[in-house]
């Protein structure tokens, strides 16, 4: 079973929606990174994402992976928030027949999954309709 | 540089080999391909595995192979890049032998997928999503090629039925070879009313979860040039990476990795798309294969879904696509199929592919993919 700090390191991204701002390019990177992926500058400025976007593209998964087994069939899909950022999440609160590319979506905190007996509990972001 | 050649190949039958072992698998192909190229000695082994720890606990395999193939002590190296291991043993066993510090090298791929449920397989092929910002919210590879699928297209009118035509004339090749795991015809509305896995694709736009293993032997050009056999040079080698979360790419229809790739294979064979007689993509699910005939320069972007409706792709069309079957048909052993891909296209250059053979077929390509893009290598081959 992992250690929790596999966890509590992503709490800043997962909980706080921390993202990095290239001081140079001023291009926005989720999670953080050391790097910029678009002009290789080292120095961020600390950022938080949009909280609302657009559904880019989606999916229902309904053969899910065994962490996600209770909650198939869920939606994931592919946001594009209004600062540019794009993100994988689950779409809930919603019925499927009513998720569309282009669908108004916001950040919302979730239990995502949990480990079972005596294992972490992940929490982190997912959207709901905007 | 030296130049290298494939002189041997060796498969065996793909499927659910609950009766083997992965060493078995391994060896009783690997035999095969040294048979075939006539040769005894090799110098070092590459193997390309995604991920024996996980689908069998097992890791430390390179060695574990030379062992059981009675090779020790030859340096042997595993290496992986998801499901383009096979890709990737084959491109550093291609450098070895032109770098001129080995002359035969063997070159594997394996995986042993069926120790594990279905639910452990998709968990295991999910790790090669980004593990924290992909697979953390319960996309699974199927889900990643969905929605790519979704976007291809909302974008360029792809429709539900043309990817349903890829399945179908995989299926059409892979019947007419016998190690396919699925060596049978399927028809569209077949595909279209499949189980649905990851909406809009269906479990018959999927490939499946396959045991199974393929080894080529590669050769300097002037040792093969002994050995009295049709001769198949390795004219070009491409291998390039993109980022492994789909989200973070500019395009998300777009497989940047598999075009870099194919921009360096195209320059060191000196060729164009033109000049290909046929090709094995990684058609891992449908849409795969129309993003990679765009991206290989077959077609215009967003045309792969139409040419494959006009039959461009088919056995007899412009530019064949997947004469073995595919991933589809034939079956994906994750490490093992960029290899299987190099083994048909030699068939092909040889004239050995029998009842699937395309005529007059004397430069063939493969390109295979790990993730949802993150890595892709193509090779040419061309014979002489």
């Amino acid at each position: 079973m992992p250690t929790p700090s596999r966890a509590w390191r992503e709490f800043p991204q997962r909980y706080r929606l921390e993202a990095g701002k290239c001081k140079k390019c001023g291009a926005v990177s989720f999670p953080p990174r050391l790097v910029c992926p678009v002009c290789g500058w080292r120095e961020f400025t600390k950022t938080k994402l949009a909280e609302n976007g657009k559904v880019l593209t989606y999916t229902i998964i309904r053969v899910p992976p065994h962490q996600f087994a209770d909650q198939a069939p869920y939606a994931v899909a592919i946001v594009e928030l209004s600062d540019g950022v794009k993100v994988t999440g689950q779409v809930v609160d919603c019925d499927f027949d009513k998720i569309k590319i282009g669908l108004r979506v916001k950040f919302e905190f979730r239990k995502m999954y949990s480990e079972g007996e005596a294992g972490v509990i992940y929490y982190g972001y997912k959207f709901v309709p905007a | 540089m030296r130049e290298v050649a494939v002189i041997g190949v060796g498969m065996t039958k793909w499927g659910e080999l609950w009766e083997k072992s992965l060493r078995q698998i391994f060896v009783e192909t690997a035999l095969l391909a040294l048979e075939d190229a006539g040769v005894g000695r090799i110098d070092s082994m590459y193997i390309g595995s995604m991920s024996p720890g996980l689908f069998i606990g097992q890791e430390h395999i390179a060695s574990l192979l030379a062992d059981y193939l009675g090779k020790t002590p030859i340096p042997a190296v595993r290496v992986e890049s998801a499901c383009a291991s096979g890709g990737l043993a084959l491109r550093q066993g291609f450098i070895e032998v032109a770098s001129g510090l080995s002359d035969i090298v063997l070159v594997g791929g394996v995986e042993k997928m069926t120790d594990v449920d279905g639910s452990e397989a998709t968990y295991t092929l999910g790790t090669a999503a980004d593990q924290e910002y992909e697979s953390f919210h319960g996309i699974t590879f199927p889900g990643l090629y969905a929605l790519i699928a979704r976007a291809h297209m909302a974008r360029y009118g792809t429709t539900r039925e043309q990817l349903a035509m890829v399945a179908v004339k995989n299926h059409d090749n892979g019947s007419m070879n016998p190690l396919a795991q699925y060596p049978f015809k399927i028809t569209v509305d077949a595909v279209l009313n499949s189980v649905l896995v990851a909406d809009p694709l269906r479990v018959l736009d999927c490939s499946p979860i396959t045991d199974g293993a393929a080894v080529v032997i590669l050769s300097s050009l002037s040792t093969a040039r002994k050995l009295k056999k049709p001769l198949i040079k390795i004219a070009g080698s491409g291998h390039a990476t993109d980022t492994i979360a789909l989200s973070s790419r500019k395009d998300i229809t777009w497989l940047e990795s598999t075009f870099q790739a194919a921009q360096k294979a195209y320059k060191m064979a000196g060729k164009k798309p033109k000049n290909i007689d046929l090709v094995e993509v990684h058609d891992c699910f449908t849409i795969a294969e129309i993003c990679v005939t765009e991206a290989l320069g077959f077609f215009d972007i967003g045309k792969g879904g139409e040419a494959v409706q006009k039959g461009l792709t088919s056995l007899k069309g412009k530019i064949p696509v997947n004469s073995s079957g595919g991933l589809k048909a034939k079956g994906h052993p994750v490490g093992a199929t960029g290899v299987a891909q190099v083994i048909e296209i030699v068939k092909q250059l040889r004239g050995e592919a029998g009842q699937r053979q395309v005529k007059k077929a004397r430069v063939g390509m493969t390109q295979n993919m790990g993730g949802s893009g993150g890595s892709a290598l193509v090779h040419i081959f061309e014979r002489i």
